[in-house]
């Protein structure tokens, strides 16, 4: 009988039923006597247990009427009709392995037939009609281009490429950032879009020293951003973190992946780090991203001798150089850098669509 | 990636066992998941039981507060039933196929653990309640999990006070004690 009533005393307790006396002196006893103790721990778990049993009952319950209401109203459909055409696929799947191979054999015995037929004269002859084909298209092309470029283009009438590059956008306003030595020698500064588009841009900032240089583009058809899908990483990259890259080798954007290979850069230089991604002359002043969207660094030299070697500035020296210039200089008062990556977690297609209208060809003249 | 305002509001309405934001959320993903279980070797009725273990893990994790979803809703429902599929068939000790279809989205392993125990322990509380007999599984029922008063089911299962019904309750209770701790230990044994 005793026993009915503790754990009735030990439920009101639990409950917070009692008044405060009795509570002063339920606590009092639980102290002086462990059995009891023990007792209301052991009851808080097991009516933990049993609150958590209930909810997990009605949620399961729940499910089941809307399942039942759903496939009543039609909503979803129970069975898929793609099941036939798998179970069709699984009971063919020999037969049609033995056709393929025998396809595949003759296709690689016809194939391995003519070219033996054909060996003798191809090589060079080909090599000679691929160069003359590439001329002829590049010949035409230009004419056609010349034309468009003399009543389009923004570049300056009668100038020199002199050399370019990549960049890309720090401040949806229209600031960009490169590498000093995209524009060295240059007077006028173009940067095209993904889409062809062409702004004219002035430099903001040059320093040959860190390689870093940024341009503002100043056009009227320069419509600004809101905001910009990538931030900046403040911490340190690790080894062996998956990259890559976004940069204009050609006349269109290039995408790259690597790895970060070492933490600094040529001769042990901390400005700069070492990555393994693939970049060739053109890429210089492109972002280098991690998997989260987060810029860490800008491309900016190769090792001649070793094959893949790439150095790129570090975000951290790139951040230190930006908030210098922000103190020194009042035209950048207004430059602010994107704080968040809007693009973390999403697929490496979706990421690359939202970055690539941020990054720019830069072109010297 | 921000979550999209829409699928938090209806991951607060799940966690809060409202029938509006899990018709939704069923309506929006059942047939995705349905199509994964079924093209690799499931049934209607896996495709269920899947679909709506999957829901249990994301009303745990709606409930528990700290929970950021940092994909879409669909990705995650994907990810777990995947995971929760994958480790049906290996119990079942059937040759797992790869599975079809996009690879893990998300890392989901630590979720369905953590599920998968808390599950364990909700199935040992039904048998025990399923054990238990009447009257004392309704007797239980009423007071813990309807939570309703003692002088409400003593007159309901007609004791003649409500100390009766209380005598009879902790005969019960103590049986139901007994049967899920024991069962509650034979499993952290194991």
């Amino acid at each position: 009988m005793e026993d009915v009533q503790l754990m009735d005393a030990i439920e009101r307790y639990l409950r917070n039923e009692m008044s405060p006396e009795e509570r002063a002196h339920f606590e009092q006893l639980r102290q002086s006597n462990p059995d009891i103790d023990q007792l209301v721990v052991e009851h808080t778990m097991f009516l933990q247990q049993m609150d958590q049993f209930s909810e997990w009952k009605n949620f399961r319950s729940t499910l089941q009427d809307v399942h039942h209401q759903l496939t009543d109203e039609g909503e979803i459909k129970e069975g898929a009709p793609k099941a036939t055409v798998v179970s069709l696929l699984r009971k063919y799947k020999k037969v049609m392995a033995v056709a393929a191979s025998i396809a595949g054999i003759t296709t690689v015995l016809i194939a391995g037939g003519v070219s033996w037929y054909t060996r003798q004269a191809s090589n060079a002859e080909l090599q000679q009609l691929r160069r003359e084909f590439k001329i002829e298209v590049a010949n035409k092309k230009n004419e056609v281009l010349d034309e468009v470029n003399a009543k389009m283009s923004k570049a300056p009438q009668n100038a020199e490429l002199i050399s370019g590059g990549t960049g890309f956008l720090i401040d949806g306003k229209g600031f960009l950032v490169t590498n000093a030595h995209v524009i060295k020698g240059g007077s006028t500064f173009v940067v095209q879009s993904n889409k062809g588009q062409e702004f004219r841009a002035q430099t903001a900032y040059v320093n040959y020293n860190s390689d870093i240089a940024i341009l503002k583009i100043n056009d009227n058809d320069w419509k600004p951003h809101t905001i910009l899908p990538y931030s900046f990483r403040k911490g340190n990259s690790e080894l062996g973190e998956p990259l890559f890259t976004l940069g204009f080798p050609r006349e269109e954007i290039v995408y790259n992946e690597g790895y970060m290979s070492a933490k600094t850069g040529y001769n042990g230089d901390t400005l700069t780090c070492q990555i393994g991604v693939p970049a060739n002359p053109g890429n210089s002043g492109g972002p280098v991203f991690n998997k989260n969207g987060e810029v860490i660094g800008i491309i900016n030299t190769r090792l001649r001798q070793a094959e893949g070697v790439v150095f790129a500035l570090t975000a951290k020296n790139i951040i230190r150089t930006l908030e210098t210039i922000k103190r020194e200089d009042s035209t950048f008062k207004s430059l602010k850098l994107p704080a968040n990556t809007q693009i973390k977690g999403m697929d490496r297609v979706q990421q690359i669509k939202k970055i690539e209208d941020c990054v720019f060809m830069v072109k010297s003249y | 990636m921000k979550t999209d305002p829409r699928e938090i509001a209806l991951l607060e309405g799940l966690a809060k066992n409202d029938r509006q934001a899990i018709e939704t959320i069923y309506k929006q993903h059942y047939n995705m998941v349905q199509s994964l279980i079924i093209n690799n070797s499931g049934s209607v009725d896996d495709a269920r039981d899947i679909f709506q273990e999957a829901m249990i893990v994301l009303y745990e994790k709606a409930r528990s507060g700290s929970f950021e979803l940092n994909c879409l809703l669909k990705t995650y429902l994907y990810s777990v039933c995947r995971r929760l599929w994958l480790k049906r068939l290996q119990q079942q000790q059937k040759m797992v196929p790869d599975i079809n279809g996009l690879e893990d989205l998300i890392p989901v392993e630590e979720e369905i653990d953590q599920h998968g125990q808390r599950s364990s322990a909700y199935q040992m509380m039904e048998k025990a309640m399923m054990n238990l007999g009447e009257p004392c599984r309704s007797l239980i029922d009423a007071f813990y999990l309807q939570k309703k008063s003692m002088t409400d089911i003593a007159s309901f299962f007609g004791y003649t006070n409500a100390d009766n019904a209380k005598n009879q309750k902790y005969k019960c209770l103590m049986r139901l004690k007994k049967l899920f701790f024991s069962a509650y230990k034979n499993n952290n044994n194991l």
